[in-house]
């Protein structure tokens, strides 16, 4: 079989790359471009608000560099979880950006764009057959959380993405997928070895985290019968077996399995050699497909609007009673804001506030950053329980106090920030599906 | 005999670091580039689930796995989280600054190996 060439141009769409490590790049005549461009790693609140990572202004800047250099070799381009969580909004989202881009360009093409929003019927009637487990959240997902939802996902394979290239799709958009999944789609669907594939986009997702120095910029890989090859498009990176096995560690926890949607990938005789100063091949990848098709569902429910205010404090008195002058601040702020979907956090940045229940150092700071949030069910209240709860502190009496002028530095006025609606996880369990395409549709565009 | 001495994990090794692996569990690596750094830390036998939740003040029940990678010169080691990621009053969207008591592990190594002096 010949080689196929894929190229990502950085780790997330919008995270950004350097214009002469694509240039070089794609004079290596890649046959596809792939990227990733979500994650649940930024957190609930894409998933949840269904607001992108990055700005459009950003996710069009870099399109107006790939989009123009895939369509002028006649290559696809394809990104999975676009718009950061891969949300239907966000995909469209996405796409209408890329109509702008290649309207800037004059470029004419077909774009697909496939959704993974999973209606809340589809997974209730999942549940009630018993056909979702949980993954890793420590729960059964129950009717009430699905419900709860306000955005919901499901990671797609490598199928849906490969039925889209069969539609004739120059261009693929791709809701919440499996990063490995979307970056290998196009070798797959050129017919190269499926778990060498995925191994491969596995480690093509990151862009060239997997070189040293590590970075969001172009990585290149090359798949053929036996392995892959990396190479990262900058010349002041190299791939090297210290950084493609750091890479292989990354933001996993099982090194020698890797688990998608419909397979598994068994890593325990891979072998990394280093070819040349910058090159490393990997071999030895074997794969299997799993009896069941289960799919990875990711759901984020809204928890109050939040209110943040920061404040510093210097003064030794202070800080070693701040807890308790916390609480009595915290029970003050209650009875002020009477009401009963208020929650008030304090993170005291100096004191614990990183690492909470595992952290070991106990030793007092000279000053102490406070961070104090409060979350309820009106941004009203929450702004007005923020705002009690830093007046108060500001004025708080305590035992043993020299200054009585004012307890803490604030460095803004407003003092009072409004951040909005929060999120929390709310599904991160499997569902058993038919087929791997039967949630996954797929819409195509004339560009 | 030869003497040994207590070497920082964090100077025995290249690399020590935590990150999310998924919004309910915390990963932590730690990667060698001497070889002879990850055989002194290997044989000694100290590293493990038992004493990494130790390290942490938390039960060993609370680590969900443990992995030595040869190839690597790694150890992979994986907790549940405390709190889910971004649940009230968490405090790390990332997991990426929880190495540090992995990282201040002492750990008996011969007196040959001197370590790094830079944590």
């Amino acid at each position: 079989m010949k080689q196929i060439r894929i190229l990502a141009p950085t780790g997330m769409l919008g995270a950004g790359f350097s214009l002469d490590a694509l240039a070089r790049g794609m004079a290596m005549r890649p046959d596809a471009i792939a990227v990733d461009g979500g994650s649940t790693d930024p957190g609930p609140y894409h998933l949840g608000s269904g607001t992108p990572l990055y700005s459009d202004e950003i996710i069009k800047r870099e399109l107006r560099s790939i989009l123009p250099a895939a369509r002028s070799m006649g290559i696809p381009f394809i990104v999975g979880s676009a718009g950061g969580a891969g949300t239907n909004s966000q995909v469209d989202c996405v796409g209408r950006l890329v109509h702008e881009v290649a309207a800037e360009f004059g470029l004419h093409f077909k774009l697909a764009k496939v959704y993974a929003d999973i209606p809340k019927e589809r997974v209730i009637a999942a549940i009630e057959r018993n056909e979702v487990r949980d993954f890793e959240a420590g729960f059964d997902l129950s009717k009430e959380d699905v419900q709860a939802c306000s955005g919901l996902v499901a990671q797609m394979g490598d199928e849906p993405i490969r039925q889209a290239l069969d539609k004739g799709a120059d261009v693929v958009i791709a809701g919440r997928a499996c990063d490995d999944s979307a970056i290998a789609s196009f070798a797959i669907w050129k017919g190269a070895n499926e778990a060498l594939s995925i191994h491969m986009g596995k480690i093509l997702e990151c862009g060239a985290f997997s070189a040293e120095p590590f970075g969001m910029d172009v990585m290149i890989g090359v798949v053929d019968d036996s392995g892959f090859t990396l190479e990262p498009g900058s010349t002041a990176r190299r791939a090297s077996l210290k950084s493609v096995a750091a890479h292989s560690l990354y933001e996993r926890e099982n090194p020698f399995e890797q688990h998608g949607p419909g397979r598994v990938l068994d890593l325990s005789n891979c072998v990394f050699e280093q070819v040349d100063e910058r090159r490393v091949r990997v071999s030895g990848t074997r794969g299997k497909h799993t009896d069941d098709y289960w799919i990875k569902l990711e759901g984020a429910k809204p928890v109050g609007y939040r209110s943040i205010t920061l404040a510093g404090v210097r003064c030794p008195t202070l800080i070693s009673r701040i807890d308790t002058v916390l609480e009595q601040v915290s029970e003050a702020t209650r009875k002020r804001v009477e009401d009963p979907s208020l929650r008030i956090v304090c993170r005291k940045y100096g004191m614990n506030a990183v690492m909470r229940e595992l952290e070991v150092e106990k030793r007092f700071p000279h000053e102490v950053g406070l961070l104090m949030e409060t979350t309820a069910s009106t941004q009203d209240a929450a702004y007005d329980a923020c705002n009690a709860m830093g007046g108060k502190l500001l004025h708080a009496a305590y035992e043993g106090q020299k200054n009585t002028s004012g307890n803490i530095a604030f460095p803004y006025s407003p003092r009072v920030q409004n951040i909005g609606m929060q999120y929390e996880f709310a599904a991160y369990h499997l569902m058993k599906v038919e087929s791997a395409c039967e949630c996954f549709p797929i819409v195509i565009e004339e560009v | 005999m030869p003497q040994t001495h207590q070497v920082k994990l964090g100077n025995l090794a290249a690399i020590v670091r935590s990150k999310n692996a998924g919004p309910y569990r915390l990963t932590f690596d730690v990667l060698f580039d001497r070889d002879e750094n990850y055989q002194a830390v290997s044989k000694s036998g100290v590293l493990n689930s038992k004493s990494v939740a130790n390290a942490y003040g938390i039960d060993v029940d609370k680590i969900s796995s443990f992995f030595e990678i040869p190839i690597a010169r790694a150890f992979k080691v994986t907790m549940f989280r405390p709190h889910a990621q971004c649940s009230s009053g968490e405090t790390d969207v990332y997991g990426a600054q929880q190495h540090v008591p992995l990282m201040n592990m002492l750990i008996p190594v011969s007196t040959t190996i001197k370590g790094y002096d830079d944590v």
